[in-house]
């Protein structure tokens, strides 16, 4: 435990060290662009599982480094050492050694194992789907995503926003530089409190998808005929906007249909919820929001 | 004995051997055989690597410039299926036939009539499959993997896909086949399991992988072709199917199929890098059984391809901690190729380059390997350009560089003339660059958030996809070096008059003549031949 939390800190320390190399890490990496040469490494996210994955992304990541630097450098110093252009003499003897091949073969058990047990146990924690506080129904379309609050019957579909869907047309001629958050923008974002576990019920309407925002730590897959679950709970001190994209091929447009989450405090988001609730009755006309989930009602709603 | 060989070369000269197309068409010999595969790897290469610069063009800057998403979407797919089943593979396949007759004392593949049909099965599987780019809604689109139900909505190409991977499956069971029997029934009286080349061998166990798996693929994409067309249901829920038990299947082939792919460049590597450095291999059974135990590993990992399908949570476990199993023998392996060139003599020939490059740049996508087996974060990097940066890690300079190596290694014995050493040491040193500038830059897109397989992405991933792209052009052109300089090689090469052709080799192939005779151990190697050439 005590090198685990040694190795933690040196992760902490270097990766401070890359980052203060590459520029400023973004408060909210999910929002506000910066410039694309200091995205380079995966960013800790605002749950607490989003913060575990990070700290095993980078454990693990170090360890590869001190391999790395260790394994190469004794490949470097071979080639150096033993050119034969230097008059090295080959020991043609130097076939076998049980001795070393025993530690090389014991020690990176060692380290897998050392890696395996927190890999366990945050997995465990990930898995764990109980005492929730909310739960959404997320269903995959081609393309874009329905969201149903289980519990009140809000339910509403999720696009890519029309200033991305007209830019991103062949030849538009439209800078995508000019376009606010370029294909990470929705007509109408998932809307949660927060400091509330939220649980997704995910699926799929044809082919599978995948939801997935970066800061929260959430990849799950949207499969037509199962239900998948996923949950997951932003700081009390993060409320923003959180942003992420389809992670699975599902056809022409895979590549536009984001994923925005609007994380807003407890009284704002009842405050909406309400709202919605009421608006969805009195336009109990067709409005695609009100529409019953069924597997055409996307496809006339994108055209 | 030396008279008894020269004897031998001469009477293989006058060999009749038919000429013209009759050559090729009815060939049996494995040397002609074995050529046509290369050749035909070669334009696949080509192929699909020109799939791969429409790709790195459109990903140059954000917006869509060049292709509508939907014949991205093709490009990828192709790109993927021409360079594994229509590069890789038929160039592993290739320098097999070529090197383990030459290798184990035989005088040709065991079945001679299979070898030929095995090869001309595939230019009517990839001619099938190339010609789906000009039926109605275009070529293949749901990504080489064909989750199904997505790979049901192609349109006219959904058959010949299926088809052509058919026909490419018969194919490479076939040349299994040859091999194993090849293997295990014609080596050298003197040469005992444990005396063969580890080229040879990789070979025998990717034999057997092959064996093993391409029927479980046939039977994946049969059953997506029941589906489509004879009213099953095996991957459509609404009939009681289940979409995730085909990438079940499908990763049951896949897996074992990655290190077909990577296989027979451990064993290439494993017989240059002793060349090069003057020493036998250090461990030589050791690396022997981490072969062996990488290939049952591979067996049992299927499922780190599809964390995110929403498995239970023991098998999350199990499969994360067989996954990570396998860092143990592939770790084996690269300490013996180093411990290999300690205290050795060394010297930089391009296919020890070659493989010098494989050991390192192979090493990275190892590490990104074990990194993407910690289920939880791989939640991250899953379907993420991580993923894209790790498996062209692999297979670039890992396979890739593994073939090319063979083939500056070996073709000075084919063709009996040397290549050009500086232009070839260009093409080294442009692609090992430029393969960095491709790669490398995707592990910062992946961990920053740019899902793979998409025509267009936010602006913030712009800078490292401009790098990429110019990297891949530049690697994409140094790959004309290639053929020109085999081309050349053949044509004028400097004619090489020793056996050895390189002064560390040691093996069967280089106690024959350069080039090797048209028919080549028509009387098997003696046992003292084969003593000599078995370097560990």
């Amino acid at each position: 435990m005590m090198i685990r939390a040694k190795i933690a800190q040196l992760a902490k320390l270097a990766s401070a060290f890359v980052l203060s190399l590459a520029g400023t890490l973004p408060a909210h990496a999910a929002d506000a662009p910066v410039s694309g040469w200091s995205l380079l490494n995966m960013t800790p996210g605002v749950t607490d599982i989003s913060r575990k994955i990070y700290s095993l992304h980078m454990e693990i990541f170090w360890i590869c480094v001190v391999i790395a630097v260790i394994v190469f450098g004794a490949m470097i110093y071979s080639i150096i050492a033993f050119r034969k252009s230097k008059g090295s003499v080959p020991d043609t003897t130097l076939v076998h050694n049980t001795v070393v091949e025993l530690i090389w073969t014991a020690v990176p058990v060692a380290i897998l194992v050392f890696m395996a047990i927190p890999a366990a146990k945050t997995l465990v924690e990930i898995e764990d789907v109980t005492k929730t506080d909310l739960s959404i129904k997320v269903t995959g379309f081609q393309w874009g995503w329905q969201y149903e609050y289980l519990d009140n019957g809000v339910a509403f579909y999720s696009h890519l926003d029309r200033q991305s869907n007209t830019a991103r047309e062949l030849m538009s001629n439209i800078d995508p530089n000019s376009v606010d958050h370029y294909l990470l923008s929705v007509d109408k974002p998932l809307v949660v409190p927060v400091g509330a576990k939220v649980r997704l019920l995910i699926t799929g309407a044809d082919v599978i998808h995948s939801w997935w925002v970066p800061a929260f730590g959430v990849k799950k897959d949207a499969i037509p005929g199962f239900i998948n679950e996923a949950w997951f709970k932003v700081d009390t001190d993060k409320p923003g906007l959180y942003r992420g994209q389809c992670a699975e091929l599902c056809g022409r447009d895979h590549g536009f249909m984001p994923i925005v989450v609007d994380v807003r405090s407890k009284d704002d988001f009842e405050a909406w919820l309400k709202s919605q609730a009421t608006e969805q009755k009195q336009s109990a006309e067709p409005t695609p929001a009100a529409a019953p989930a069924s597997a055409e009602a996307p496809a006339a709603t994108q055209s | 004995m030396a008279e008894q060989h020269s004897h031998a070369a001469e009477h293989a000269d006058h060999d009749h051997k038919p000429h013209g197309w009759r050559r090729w068409v009815y060939a049996t010999n494995h040397k002609d055989i074995g050529t046509m595969y290369l050749v035909f790897a070669g334009i696949m290469f080509f192929i699909g690597g020109a799939m791969a610069m429409v790709i790195r063009a459109e990903l140059f800057k954000p917006g869509m410039q060049i292709v509508d998403p939907q014949f991205f979407n093709s490009m990828t797919t192709m790109h993927a299926l021409m360079m594994i089943f229509g590069a890789v593979m038929p160039a592993w396949t290739g320098l097999a036939n070529w090197m383990v007759p030459l290798q184990v004392g035989a005088p040709d593949m065991a079945l001679p009539r299979l070898n030929n049909f095995s090869f001309w099965i595939l230019p009517f599987a990839f001619t099938l499959l190339l010609s789906s780019l000009f039926v109605p809604g275009g070529a293949p689109a749901g990504g080489w993997t064909m989750y199904p139900p997505l790979v049901l909505q192609n349109g006219a190409s959904f058959p010949m896909l299926i088809f052509s991977i058919h026909m490419m499956g018969v194919s490479s069971i076939l040349g299994a086949i040859n091999v194993v029997v090849t293997i295990m029934n014609l080596r050298a009286p003197g040469m005992g399991l444990l005396r063969m080349p580890l080229f040879v061998w990789t070979w025998l166990i990717t034999a057997y992988l092959l064996i093993a798996v391409m029927p479980v693929l046939a039977g994946a994409v049969t059953m997506l072709l029941t589906d489509h067309f004879f009213g099953t249901t095996f991957f459509t829920a609404a009939g009681g199917g289940d979409p995730v038990m085909f990438q079940h299947i499908f990763w049951f082939f896949g897996h074992p199929e990655v290190y077909i792919l990577i296989l027979p460049a451990f064993g290439v590597v494993s017989e240059i890098i002793p060349t090069f450095s003057r020493k036998p291999l250090f461990g030589y059974e050791a690396m022997v059984y981490a072969t062996a135990s990488i290939a049952f590993l591979s067996f049992i990992v299927w499922a780190h391809h599809m964390f995110t399908v929403g498995m239970p949570l023991a098998a999350e476990l199990f499969f994360m901690l067989s996954t990570m199993l396998i860092a143990i023998p592939t770790g084996v392996k690269v300490f013996n190729w180093t411990t290999t060139m300690y205290k050795g003599s060394i010297t930089f020939e391009p296919p020890m380059l070659f493989a010098l490059a494989f050991l390192f740049l192979f090493t990275i996508g190892g590490f990104s390997g074990l990194m993407l087996a910690i289920v939880p974060a791989d939640y991250q990097y899953q379907d993420t350009y991580f993923v894209v940066a790790h498996f062209h890690y692999v297979l670039v300079p890992g396979a890739i560089f593994g073939i090319m190596g063979g083939v500056y290694y070996w073709l000075p014995k084919w063709v009996g003339r040397m290549y050009d050493m500086s232009l070839a040491k260009w093409h080294f040193w442009l692609s090992t660059i430029f393969v960095n500038v491709l790669f490398f830059p995707q592990h910062f897109l992946g961990l920053a958030g740019m899902p793979r397989r998409i025509p267009d992405y936010a602006v913030q991933f712009t800078d490292w996809n401009m790098v990429s792209s110019i990297g891949g052009f530049g690697f994409g052109l140094s790959q004309l070096l290639f053929p020109y300089l085999i081309w050349k090689c053949v044509k004028s090469g400097q004619p090489v008059t020793s056996n050895k052709v390189w002064e560390g080799a040691h093996g069967l192939e280089w106690e024959l003549p350069s080039p090797a005779p048209y028919h080549s151990w028509t009387d098997p190697p003696s046992d003292a031949v084969v003593a000599r050439g078995a370097f560990h």
